[in-house]
C-alpha cells in the first residue's frame, strides 16, 4: 500500500516528499521520482482519489481557454492589436474578433483600442506554443474606460469573486463601484474617489487574507464599518466577477 | 586545532533567510550566512529578446550575478562586473538549470538577478541559496531547490563553509559545491588550492550534508512566507 | 490610456485625495537602517512606500586635482539595479541611472556639508576620494529622494579607516566619522500632474506625471541644488509654489538624518 507523508490542504514547497509507492498518481504541480511523489511548486495539498495535486499558491497566470481577462492594448498591427495578459505570453485580438459592428479594412484602428487601453476579452483559443486568441465578441466584453486597474496575485482570484460572484458582489454593494475582477489578476474598479480606495483596501485584504476561514464575515463587518452600508452575502442571480455594461 | 571563530568543522555560520522582500519581483529571497549576505530576485516566464536566444521547446534560465560597489572586503568595486562575475553568473545558470522545468513556457525566459550587498566568502554559494528561494517564491516549476556551501581544507582539516579569514590562510583551499539535496547529485563544483584526494572526499562529503541541512533552512523559509497566505 | 488614467486621478485631486488615500503633501512611511553593508565604511537603507534603497560609502586614497592640491572629493554612482523594477536591463548605466547619481551629488556637493578641504592627507600628493554608491532593490516611484536621503545618511555614518604607510587598512576603521558641517542636506522632488502639485509619487503617478522639480535645501534654508525634469513647461507660478512645498517638506525628511 502506499503511503502519504502529506495531508489533504498542508502546505508543501519544492523537493517535498508527499506520498511512497506506487498507488498515488502525479498530478499537477508534482512528479514522481523513483517510487515516490514529490512537489515541485509552493501550494497546497489536494488529494483527489488516487492522484495528489498541488493548489498553487505562487506564479504568474496561466492563460486557459474561456477564462475571462482584463489586458491592456500593447502593441497595434495591421490585422489587430497585441494585448499584455500579464502572463508570460501576449494575446492576440483580431479586428474580425474586436467587436459586433463592423470593421472597414484600413479602418484606424486606434479608434477602437489604443496603446494603453484596457480591455474586457475571452480566451477563445490557447496553441501548444501558447499563443493566445481573445475575443470581445460577447456580453460583458468591452473596452473600459475611465476608472482605474490594480493587480493581484492571480491565484487568489476565487477568493476575490467569491462563491456565485458573492464576495466582489458585496464589495460592490458597499462602495457602489463598479468592478471587473479578471482570471488574471487584473481588476478594474471605477467609483467615486472615497468609495473607490475601500473597494481596493477591501480587494487587498481579501488578498492577504484568502486562506483565513471566515473571511467572508470579516469582509462584511470591514465593508459595514467603512461604509454604513448593511451588505448581504447572499446573491440574487450569480456573476463571474465582471460588469455588465449595455 | 580551531578554527578562528571557534566553530566545529562541519558547523556552518550562522543563517538567516527570507523570502518575498522585493514587491515588484516575481519572486525574490535574501540569504545571510555568517556576513555573506545575497539578494536575488526572480522575474518571468516572461518575453524573450532577441529572437534568436528563443528556444521553442522550452523556457531558458538567465542568471546574473553582482557585487555591490561596497560589498568587497577592501577597496570599492567597480560597477559594471568583471571576469569573475560573468564566471559565477555561468556556473550559478548551470545549477539552477538542472532543477528548473520549463517545459510549459516555450520561447520565454527566467531571469534570475543575484546582487551581493555585504562580502565575506561563501558568496556564489549564498547566491545560488537565495536564487534557488526566488525561484520557488516566482512559483517556477522546480524539482527542488539547489542549496550550496563553500567546503574546503584550513590548517590541513576539511572544513564546512569558509569566512574570508580561513580562505586567507596559508594552505586553505576553497571548493565550492551547489548540491541537488534529495538525490545528493552534484551541479557545480570549483577548486581553489591544492588538496590529497581523500581530503576532497572527505570534504565534498561533509558538503552535502551542510546543503542538506541548509535545504531544510530554505523549505522551513519558504512555509514561513506562505502559511500567512 | 495615460489621459484617461490622469483624468481618473484629477477626479481623486479633485476631492484632495490620491489613489492611495494620501494627500498631496503627504509621504508614505520612511524607514531608515544603517551599518546595513558591514563591508561599508558607512552605509543606510532607506525606505520610502516599497520604494527600497541601499547606500554604501568606500573610501579610497587618490590624487589630489591639480587645480586643488589641498582638496580630496566626493563622487556619487548610482545603478538602477535590474533586481529592482521590471523594466531595468542588465547594462551600463541608463541616462536614467546617470541623472539619479548627478542629482544626489549636486544636493550633496552644492550644500558645502563636507569641507573638501579636511579630505587632505599630503597636499598635492595625497588625498581621500569617498564615492557613495546607491543600489535600488525595489523601485515604486520617488527613488530621487530615498537614494539622496540614503545617500546623505551613509555619508553620515562612515567612520575612516585606518592608514597605515600609506596604505588603507580596510579591516580596521578609526572611530573617526566624516568631518561633516551641520547642513544636513535634504532633497525633495516635487511633481506637476495637471494643475495639481504632488511629493512622494508611487510609481503609477510617475508615468503621468507632467513634469517635476526637485530641490535641496540645507538645515539653514538655502536651496543649494535643483533639478527640473519632465518635459512641460513649468510657469514661474510654479516653480514658486513648488520650491515653497518642496522647503516645507525638506524639514520634515531632515529629522531622518541623525
Amino acid at each position: 500500500m502506499g503511503n502519504t507523508i502529506v495531508n489533504d490542504k498542508d502546505l508543501v514547497v519544492p523537493g517535498e516528499e508527499l506520498a511512497k509507492g506506487m498507488d498515488f498518481l502525479p498530478g499537477k504541480g508534482t512528479y514522481r521520482d523513483g517510487e515516490n511523489i514529490v512537489a515541485s511548486i509552493v501550494g497546497i495539498i489536494n488529494i483527489d482519489g488516487r492522484t495528489m495535486k498541488i493548489i498553487p499558491l505562487a506564479g504568474k497566470y496561466i492563460p486557459k481557454r474561456n477564462d475571462t481577462i482584463v489586458g491592456q492594448v500593447k502593441d497595434i498591427l495591421m490585422s489587430g492589436w497585441i494585448i499584455d495578459t500579464g502572463s508570460a505570453y501576449d494575446a492576440v485580438l483580431n479586428v474580425k474578433d474586436a467587436s459586433s459592428d463592423f470593421i472597414e479594412k484600413g479602418a484606424d484602428l486606434t479608434q477602437y483600442f489604443n496603446f494603453g487601453e484596457y480591455i474586457v476579452a475571452k480566451i477563445v483559443n490557447v496553441t501548444s506554443q501558447n499563443l493566445i486568441d481573445i475575443t470581445m465578441r460577447g456580453p460583458g466584453l468591452h473596452k473600459l474606460t475611465h476608472g482605474r486597474v490594480i493587480k493581484i496575485n492571480t491565484n487568489k482570484v476565487p477568493r476575490v469573486i467569491g462563491k456565485q460572484g458573492s464576495m466582489v458582489s458585496m464589495i460592490k454593494q458597499a462602495t457602489g463601484c463598479r468592478i471587473t475582477v479578471g482570471q488574471n489578476g487584473l481588476v478594474w474598479l471605477q467609483g467615486e474617489p472615497e468609495k473607490e480606495i475601500i473597494a481596493v483596501s477591501t480587494i487587498k485584504m481579501i488578498e492577504k487574507n484568502a486562506h483565513k476561514t471566515g473571511l467572508t464575515e470579516t469582509i462584511k463587518a470591514f465593508l459595514e464599518k467603512e461604509t454604513g452600508v448593511k451588505v448581504s452575502a447572499e446573491m440574487p442571480e450569480p456573476n463571474n466577477g465582471v460588469e455588465k455594461h449595455e | 586545532m580551531s578554527r578562528p571563530d571557534k566553530r566545529k568543522v562541519d558547523e556552518t555560520r550562522p543563517i538567516e533567510a527570507k523570502v518575498g522582500i522585493i514587491p515588484r519581483a516575481d519572486g525574490s529571497a535574501m540569504f545571510k550566512i555568517g556576513q555573506t549576505v545575497a539578494y536575488a530576485a526572480v522575474y518571468g516566464p516572461r518575453s524573450l529578446f532577441p529572437r534568436f536566444l528563443k528556444n521553442p521547446e522550452k523556457g531558458i534560465l538567465r542568471c546574473y550575478y553582482n557585487m555591490m560597489p561596497f560589498s568587497g572586503c577592501g577597496e570599492r568595486i567597480r560597477p559594471g562586473g568583471s571576469r569573475r562575475s560573468k564566471e559565477i553568473s555561468m556556473v550559478t545558470e548551470n545549477a539552477l538549470s538542472s532543477v528548473v522545468d520549463l517545459r510549459d513556457f516555450p520561447n520565454t525566459v527566467v531571469d534570475v538577478f543575484i546582487e551581493m550587498p555585504q562580502t565575506d566568502a561563501g558568496t556564489r554559494c549564498a547566491g545560488i541559496c537565495a536564487a534557488s528561494m526566488a525561484l520557488a517564491d516566482a512559483g517556477i516549476s522546480m524539482k527542488e531547490m539547489v542549496a550550496a556551501v563553500a567546503v574546503g581544507l584550513v590548517n590541513g582539516k576539511p572544513v564546512v563553509d569558509l569566512s574570508k579569514e580561513e580562505e586567507d590562510l596559508e594552505g586553505a583551499v576553497d571548493v565550492p559545491v551547489a548540491v541537488l539535496p534529495r538525490s545528493k547529485e552534484v551541479v557545480l563544483l570549483q577548486l581553489d588550492g591544492e588538496i590529497k584526494p581523500e581530503s576532497l572526499k572527505e570534504a565534498i562529503k561533509m558538503g552535502i550534508e551542510a546543503a542538506q541541512k541548509i535545504n531544510e533552512i530554505q523549505k522551513e523559509t519558504l512555509k514561513q512566507k506562505y502559511k500567512g497566505e | 490610456m495615460y489621459e484617461d488614467l490622469k483624468s481618473h486621478m484629477e477626479e481623486f485631486f479633485k476631492r484632495g485625495i490620491r489613489f492611495d488615500g494620501r494627500k498631496f503633501d503627504e509621504y508614505r512611511k520612511i524607514s531608515v537602517e544603517t551599518g546595513i553593508s558591514k563591508s561599508a565604511e558607512g552605509s543606510a537603507r532607506v525606505k520610502i512606500g516599497e520604494t527600497d534603497v541601499m547606500a554604501g560609502v568606500k573610501f579610497e586614497i587618490g590624487k589630489p586635482y591639480p587645480d586643488s592640491p589641498n582638496e580630496g572629493t566626493i563622487m556619487v554612482g548610482a545603478e538602477l539595479l535590474p533586481l529592482s523594477n521590471p523594466e531595468f536591463e542588465p547594462g551600463p548605466p541608463s541616462i536614467r541611472a546617470v541623472e539619479l547619481a548627478r542629482v544626489v551629488d549636486r544636493g550633496i556637493r552644492e550644500s558645502k556639508v563636507l569641507d573638501f578641504e579636511k579630505l587632505c592627507i599630503k597636499e598635492g600628493e595625497q588625498c581621500w576620494i569617498v564615492t557613495i554608491d546607491v543600489m535600488t532593490i525595489n523601485v515604486d516611484g520617488n527613488l530621487f529622494d530615498a537614494a539622496a536621503l540614503a545617500a546623505m545618511i551613509a555619508l553620515k555614518e562612515a567612520r575612516i579607516p585606518k592608514v597605515e604607510d600609506g596604505r588603507v587598512d580596510y579591516h580596521e576603521l578609526t572611530k573617526e566619522k566624516l568631518p561633516l558641517s551641520k547642513k544636513d542636506p535634504v532633497s525633495v522632488t516635487v511633481c506637476k500632474i495637471g494643475n495639481t502639485y504632488i511629493v512622494d509619487p508611487t510609481n503609477e503617478e510617475e508615468s503621468v506625471v507632467d513634469s517635476r522639480l526637485t530641490v535641496a535645501t540645507t538645515k539653514e534654508g538655502l536651496i543649494c541644488a535643483m533639478q527640473k525634469g519632465g518635459v512641460d513647461p513649468l510657469s514661474a507660478d510654479d516653480i514658486d509654489k513648488m520650491v515653497e512645498l518642496a522647503a516645507k517638506k525638506c524639514d520634515e525628511l531632515r529629522v531622518h538624518i541623525k
